[in-house]
C-alpha cells in the first residue's frame, strides 16, 4: 500500500491551485462571461449608489413638471406624476435586483434540498418529482399571476409566486446530477464504511452537484427580474407607486405617445440586466460543464 | 406504438393530478375569507355569508376539492362572479385573438430563423455566425411586452406605418385583421425566432460535418441542393421539436403581448379578472391554459415517436 507522503500532500494542493488559476484565467478569456461580468457591475454600482446619484426622491411628486423630456435638470425626464424618472429607474433596478436575488438564492436554496433528497431517496423522489412535474406543467407567467392574485400584489408575496414557480426547475437539474453522483464508487465506499445518509448527502454529494446549480442560479435571477417585470407591467407585481421597472413601464404605456422615455430608460434597463445575466451564466457554463460549451471553435 | 402512447398517457395522470391540487388551492391561498376580498370593504356580514355558502366555502377543504373536481370533470369550471357567464364560454370568446397572434408569431419566427439559422452553420465563425448569434442572444434576453412597447414607439408613433392598439377580426378583411396583428406578432415571434435559429445552427452544424454530405458534395451536387434537400431534413427533427414544445409557451406569451397591445383575448380576460379578484374565472383559464399546454406537449412528444422510431424505443427500454 502506498504511503502519503507529505510531498504528496503539497503537490495535490499545487495541482489544486493550478486548477484554480486555469478556471480563474479561462474566465476572464471568455469574452461572454467578461462582457456580462461587466454589465452586471456596472448596474449594481449605479443602483448601490443611488442615493449619491440622484436629487429627487423616487416618489417626489411634481405636478407642475410632469412629462419633461429628458434634460440636464432631470436625465432620464419626469413622468405623468412630475416624478424624477432618473431616481424610479434606478430604485426600481434595486427592487428588480433584490427580486431576482432573493428568488434565485430562495428557490436554489429549496431546490438543491429537493434535488438531493429525491436523488437519495426513491419513495421521495416518486413523490416530490411529480409534485415538481405538475407545478413545472404551469406556464411560468401564468402561475406567478394566479398566485400573486390570490395573496395580493406586494414584494414578499411577488418573491414567494416566484420561488413557486422556479424552485421545480433547480430541483430536477440537481436531482438529475445527484443522481449520477450517488452512483460513483467513493460514495458506495461511505456506505460500506458506516457513513450515515445524512452526512453522505449534504458532505458528499452536496458539493459535487453544485456546479450545474450555480448556472441554473443565474438563468433564475434572469428570469425572475423578466418575470417581475411583467407582472408589475401586468398589474400582478409591485404596487403602485413604488417604483418597479415593470410598473414604469405600465405608466408609460398610457403616455407613449408624449413620453418615449418613460418606456425607453427602463426598458433598457431590463435589457441589460438580463443580457447581463445570460452571458455571465453562459460564460459560467462554459467554465464548468465544457461538455455544453457554446463557443467551441 | 399503442403501448408508447398508453404509457405517456398515463404518465400525464399524476401532472394534471397536481395541476388540479394548485389550480385548487389559488382561491385558498388569499389571506382571510375569499369571499370578503371579492366583495370588497363595504360588504356587510350577512352578503359576505351569503356568498361563503353560494361558493361553498363554508364545507370542508376535502369536500370542496371533489364537488369542484367533480363539476370540472363534467367540464364545469364555474360562472364568472361578475358577469355571470360561465368560465369556459368566456374562454372561448377570448381564445381566438391569442390563438390568431400566436399562429402569426410563430409562421414569423419559422420564416425568419430557419434560413438565417441555416446561414450561420454555413458560415461558421465568420462575422455573419457571429451577428445571428449576437442578435440571438438579444432575442433571449428581451421580453416580449417590452419589444411590443419598443415596436409600437417606432412603427406606430414615429413612423405611423401600423395601428397602435387593438383588434380587428378576421370578419373585417384578411388585411383589416392582419394590421392589427403584425406588431404583437413580430414582438412574441422575435424571442422564438432566437431559440429557432439557434437550434437550426447547431443542428445543421452536426449534420453538415457528416459523411453523407461529403458524399453528397463529392458527387458534384450543388451547394442548395446538398444543404436543403440533404442537410435540412434531417436536421429538422430538433428542431420541430423546438417548435412543437415553445408553441404551448407562445400562447402563453400572447396572453402577455396582447394587454400591451390592448387584444380583446385570454391575457385581457386573466387580468381583468385578477382586478376583480374573480377566483373562477382566474381558476379556469389557468387551468385550462395549463391543461392545453400539456396536451400540446404530449402530441409533439408523441409525433416525436412517430417521426423517429429511436425515441419511443430508448424510452420503452428505461
Amino acid at each position: 500500500m502506498k504511503v502519503i507522503t507529505e510531498r504528496d500532500v503539497f503537490s495535490m494542493l499545487e495541482i489544486k491551485r493550478e486548477h484554480r488559476q486555469r478556471n480563474i484565467r479561462r474566465f476572464w478569456g471568455n469574452r461572454f462571461a467578461v462582457t456580462g461580468s461587466a454589465i452586471l457591475l456596472v448596474i449594481i454600482l449605479l443602483v448601490w449608489i443611488a442615493p449619491f446619484l440622484t436629487t429627487y426622491g423616487p416618489l417626489e411628486v411634481d405636478p407642475k413638471n410632469r412629462l419633461q423630456a429628458p434634460s440636464s435638470e432631470h436625465w432620464f425626464g419626469t413622468d405623468n406624476f412630475g416624478r424624477d424618472l432618473f431616481s424610479r429607474v434606478l430604485y426600481g433596478a434595486q427592487v428588480s435586483i433584490s427580486v431576482g436575488f432573493s428568488v434565485a438564492l430562495v428557490a436554489s436554496f429549496l431546490g438543491l434540498v429537493i434535488g438531493l433528497l429525491c436523488a437519495y431517496y426513491a419513495i421521495l423522489d416518486h413523490v416530490l418529482m411529480r409534485i415538481c412535474d405538475g407545478l413545472f406543467a404551469f406556464p411560468s407567467i401564468l402561475l406567478a399571476i394566479a398566485i400573486v392574485a390570490a395573496m395580493g400584489p406586494m414584494k414578499s408575496n411577488v418573491i414567494l409566486a416566484l420561488v413557486i414557480v422556479y424552485t421545480p426547475s433547480v430541483a430536477r437539474v440537481v436531482r438529475s446530477v445527484a443522481l449520477v453522483v450517488r452512483e460513483q464508487i467513493y460514495i458506495e465506499a461511505l456506505r460500506s464504511q458506516g457513513a450515515s445518509a445524512w452526512r453522505i448527502i449534504w458532505v458528499h454529494m452536496a458539493p459535487n452537484s453544485t456546479s450545474p446549480l450555480i448556472i441554473q442560479t443565474s438563468y433564475i435571477f434572469a428570469a425572475s427580474i423578466l418575470t417581475e417585470a411583467a407582472l408589475s407591467f401586468l398589474g400582478a407585481g409591485i404596487p403602485a407607486p413604488d417604483p418597479s421597472l415593470g410598473n414604469i413601464l405600465l405608466d408609460g404605456k398610457s403616455v407613449i405617445f408624449n413620453a418615449w422615455w418613460m418606456t425607453v430608460f427602463p426598458g433598457v434597463f431590463i435589457m441589460a440586466m438580463v443580457l447581463g445575466l445570460n452571458l455571465f451564466g453562459d460564460g459560467l457554463r462554459d467554465l464548468l460543464d465544457p461538455r455544453n460549451s457554446q463557443t467551441k471553435k | 406504438m399503442s403501448g408508447y402512447i398508453l404509457k405517456r398517457l398515463l404518465s400525464m395522470l399524476p401532472i394534471l393530478a397536481v395541476v388540479a391540487v394548485v389550480v385548487f388551492m389559488i382561491v385558498h391561498l388569499t389571506p382571510g375569507d375569499p369571499a370578503a376580498v371579492m366583495l370588497g370593504d363595504e360588504a356587510g356580514e350577512k352578503e359576505i355569508a351569503e356568498l361563503r355558502s353560494q361558493l361553498g366555502l363554508d364545507l370542508p377543504l376535502a369536500v370542496q376539492f371533489f364537488h369542484w373536481l367533480a363539476n370540472v370533470l363534467q367540464g364545469d369550471l364555474g360562472r364568472s362572479y361578475f358577469s355571470d357567464v360561465p368560465v369556459t364560454q368566456a374562454f372561448w370568446e377570448h381564445l381566438g385573438p391569442t390563438v390568431s397572434v400566436a399562429i402569426l408569431a410563430q409562421i414569423i419566427a419559422i420564416l425568419i430563423a430557419i434560413p438565417i439559422g441555416i446561414m450561420a452553420a454555413r458560415r461558421r465563425g465568420t462575422m455573419i455566425d457571429q451577428a445571428v448569434m449576437g442578435v440571438s442572444l438579444f432575442g433571449i434576453s428581451v421580453p416580449s411586452f417590452l419589444l411590443g412597447l419598443f415596436l409600437i414607439l417606432l412603427f406606430a408613433v414615429q413612423l405611423k406605418w401600423l395601428p397602435v392598439a387593438g383588434y380587428k377580426p378576421l370578419s373585417s378583411g384578411l388585411w383589416n385583421h392582419l394590421r392589427y396583428l403584425i406588431l404583437p406578432a413580430l414582438a412574441l415571434g422575435f424571442m422564438q425566432a432566437a431559440l429557432i435559429a439557434r437550434m437550426t445552427r447547431s443542428s445543421m452544424l452536426d449534420i453538415i460535418a457528416d459523411n453523407y454530405i461529403k458524399t453528397a458534395r463529392a458527387k458534384g451536387l450543388k451547394e442548395t441542393m446538398v444543404i436543403y434537400k440533404h442537410a435540412l431534413r434531417n436536421a429538422c427533427i430538433p428542431i420541430l421539436t423546438v417548435i412543437g414544445e415553445t408553441f404551448g409557451g407562445l400562447v402563453t406569451g400572447a396572453a402577455v403581448v396582447e394587454t400591451v397591445f390592448n387584444i380583446p383575448g385570454i391575457g385581457q380576460l386573466i387580468i381583468s379578472s385578477v382586478e376583480r379578484r374573480d377566483y373562477a374565472v382566474i381558476q379556469g383559464t389557468v387551468l385550462l391554459i395549463t391543461v392545453t399546454y400539456v396536451l400540446l406537449n404530449l402530441i409533439v412528444d408523441l409525433l416525436y415517436g412517430i417521426v423517429d422510431p429511436r425515441v419511443r424505443l430508448n424510452r420503452k427500454e428505461r
